[in-house]
């Protein structure tokens, strides 16, 4: 049977979507706008669970849903093996992404542009709302597409903390591996062939608004030849070192991957 | 109307120290070489960048007081900014880019204002397009009349021909100078051209390395620069370190001459300098200051021909030269079938005696 778990990554990943979008877009657009003490600590921190092993992510979710933690304790809310708590472990994991993307995004949009937005009477909000974001809508886009990609092939951390059962918890990725478990290759090819065309489709879709982005973004200067700023999202899973790179050279010249 | 401006603010190449008035409804020209601070003063005035230290009074309010802790953000300035490369918001159409200024006014009302500043600028047809899609004069345009939507008290105007070809900028400088004829309102113009700052300012202030060198009307100093960086600015093309040698005499220690001023000389005068087209080519030697000089090489531009002399003695090579001197073509007719040495007449009331 593959609707069940397609249909439990779909309620996933749509929830997971949510949180990704919120926090995403919120601690990017705060993390490109303020400059505060522990900046850098804030964003290595928030990179963390794209290169920690998923078991050390799925513990810590542990830690912080399960036995002892104030969700539990205190609300008694108890999320541990239910697909809720597989939705936050996709979103833990894919937020960085989107997190970095929005940065960058929100960081090649010319300042000049929102200079010029508040001499002409826009409060911080407004500038953001109507400057800001509709300039880097499409690198955001693309980064939430990506993060979208990411949490729909979430595993090892869904499986700490949300177990793998049939019907109530175990989505696509989970299925498959339980399908190869069982030898039953046939289920395993068709459900490994959808989350290759989902996947596939979703980089498609960030490789399009990558290119569409040049034509909203930063007006090239006179004589300056427009460059497509490309490979961005293989860099920003790269870890702290080459983000500084991206900070110094917002408009890197054409590189495809590291 | 009065703006009052000084301001320190700590660049990582000088210290930006400036402090002027403006009255006058008339623009009021920064003048300097790039890098200079001019931009960076505008930037302070509208908030885009703080000062270190300082005031900044716009009509009896308080735009910035570092003493008293005021800084009111761009928003609250009420300041009208052209930059350089005019900061058009690509995603909005000419018509909404205008309008963006505009707030707490009906739609209609909006509308209106919006048709009437598209017509002051002479883009009526234009407010559905999107600003890439102009060329660089029509955006240039938009981006007036959309500093000048919201009434600003004052319009800074950012080096607004810099990024235009050489045959549209006296077009767009006629059109700007007609705009703010009709602005009630001050005007600050920086640029770094001193023709266009010349055209565009009745009066002007100089600036080099964030200092204030001169200020005033335009002609005066043009014909008093007073300073080495103002004459060098100002175009003056010939300058020499100069030794006193009496109350009205002078070395020219590049120059390789002695000469007689008008003005008694000072001991802050460290150099002499002189205008390109201030030379006069006598045939006899009857007045003081007339010097033997060799022609090196000229160079030809359509009305005008510029001489390279060579005084005392004839020149070694093509880059031994003293003078750039500049005539109308009909006086070089007449002068280059003369034998050399010439002879050259450096004016004593032409002379500019600078302090550095």
């Amino acid at each position: 049977m593959i609707a069940q778990p397609l249909m439990l990554s779909l309620k996933v990943i749509l929830v997971a979507s949510v949180l990704i979008l919120g926090l995403g877009l919120g601690l990017g657009i705060f993390l490109a706008r303020k400059q505060f003490r522990g900046q850098i600590l804030v964003s290595t921190l928030l990179n963390l669970p794209l290169v920690l092993p998923p078991s050390v992510v799925g513990y810590f979710l542990l830690m912080a849903l399960g036995r002892g933690s104030p969700l539990k304790e205190w609300l008694g809310i108890d999320l541990l093996f239910t697909w809720q708590a597989g939705a936050i472990a996709s979103a833990v994991v894919a937020l960085p992404l989107m997190v970095e993307s929005t940065r960058a995004a929100i960081a090649a949009v010319n300042p000049e542009l929102e200079a010029a937005a508040r001499t002409l009477g826009s409060p911080e909000s407004e500038v953001i709302w109507r400057i800001t974001l509709p300039l880097a809508y499409r690198g955001i886009l693309a980064g939430f597409a990506l993060s979208v990609a990411r949490g729909l092939g979430e595993f090892g951390a869904t499986l700490m903390v949300a177990g793998s059962i049939p019907g109530r918890t175990q989505t696509l990725p989970l299925a498959i591996y339980d399908a190869v478990q069982m030898q039953n290759y046939g289920l395993a090819n068709q459900m490994v062939l959808l989350m290759t065309t989902m996947a596939f489709a979703l980089l498609w879709w960030v490789r399009l608004l990558e290119r569409q982005k040049d034509t909203t973004q930063r007006q090239p200067r006179k004589g300056q030849k427009s460059q497509r700023p490309s490979g961005w999202y293989w860099r920003i899973s790269a870890v702290a070192a080459s983000r500084r790179i991206a900070e110094i050279a917002p408009r890197p010249v054409r590189e495809e991957g590291l | 109307m009065e703006l009052i401006v000084d301001i320190q603010k700590y660049l990582p190449s000088f210290t930006l120290e400036v402090a002027f008035r403006a009255t006058q409804p008339e623009a009021l020209g920064l003048l300097g070489s790039s890098g200079s601070g001019k931009s960076m003063t505008l930037r302070c005035i509208a908030g885009i960048e703080t000062p270190d230290q300082g005031t900044i009074v716009l009509n009896n309010r308080v735009l910035y007081d570092s003493q008293k802790g005021i800084n009111l953000p761009s928003r609250d300035r009420r300041v009208g900014y052209l930059f350089q490369h005019y900061a058009l918001f690509p995603h909005l159409t000419v018509a909404e880019n205008i309008a963006y200024g505009l707030r707490g006014q009906s739609q209609a009302a909006i509308a209106r204002q919006v048709t009437e500043q598209l017509q002051r600028v002479q883009l009526a047809e234009f407010g559905n397009r999107y600003p890439p899609q102009l060329s660089g004069g029509q955006q240039q345009r938009v981006a007036l009349a959309r500093a000048l939507a919201p009434e600003p008290e004052i319009l800074l105007l950012d080096e607004p021909f810099s990024a235009l070809d050489a045959h549209l900028r006296s077009e767009l400088e006629k059109q700007l100078l007609k705009t703010l004829a009709s602005y009630h309102g001050l005007t600050l113009f920086v640029s770094h051209n001193l023709e266009e700052a010349y055209r565009v300012c009745p009066q002007l202030l100089v600036l080099a390395e964030g200092q204030v060198m001169a200020a005033g009307p335009k002609q005066r100093i043009f014909d008093h620069p007073e300073r080495l960086a103002v004459a060098q600015l100002t175009g003056c093309k010939n300058l020499s370190r100069l030794e006193q040698q009496g109350d009205y005499t002078l070395r020219a220690l590049d120059w390789d001459c002695t000469l007689d001023t008008l003005e008694p000389l000072q001991l802050t005068h460290t150099h002499v300098g002189i205008r390109a087209h201030r030379f006069t080519f006598p045939t006899q030697p009857s007045q003081p200051n007339t010097q033997p000089a060799w022609l090196v090489w000229t160079s030809e531009s359509p009305h005008r021909i510029s001489l390279y002399l060579k005084l005392g003695s004839p020149p070694a090579d093509l880059d031994d030269y003293h003078l750039q001197a500049e005539v109308f073509k009909d006086v070089w007719h007449r002068l280059k079938d003369r034998p050399q040495p010439w002879w050259v007449h450096l004016d004593p009331a032409q002379l500019l005696l600078l302090r550095p």
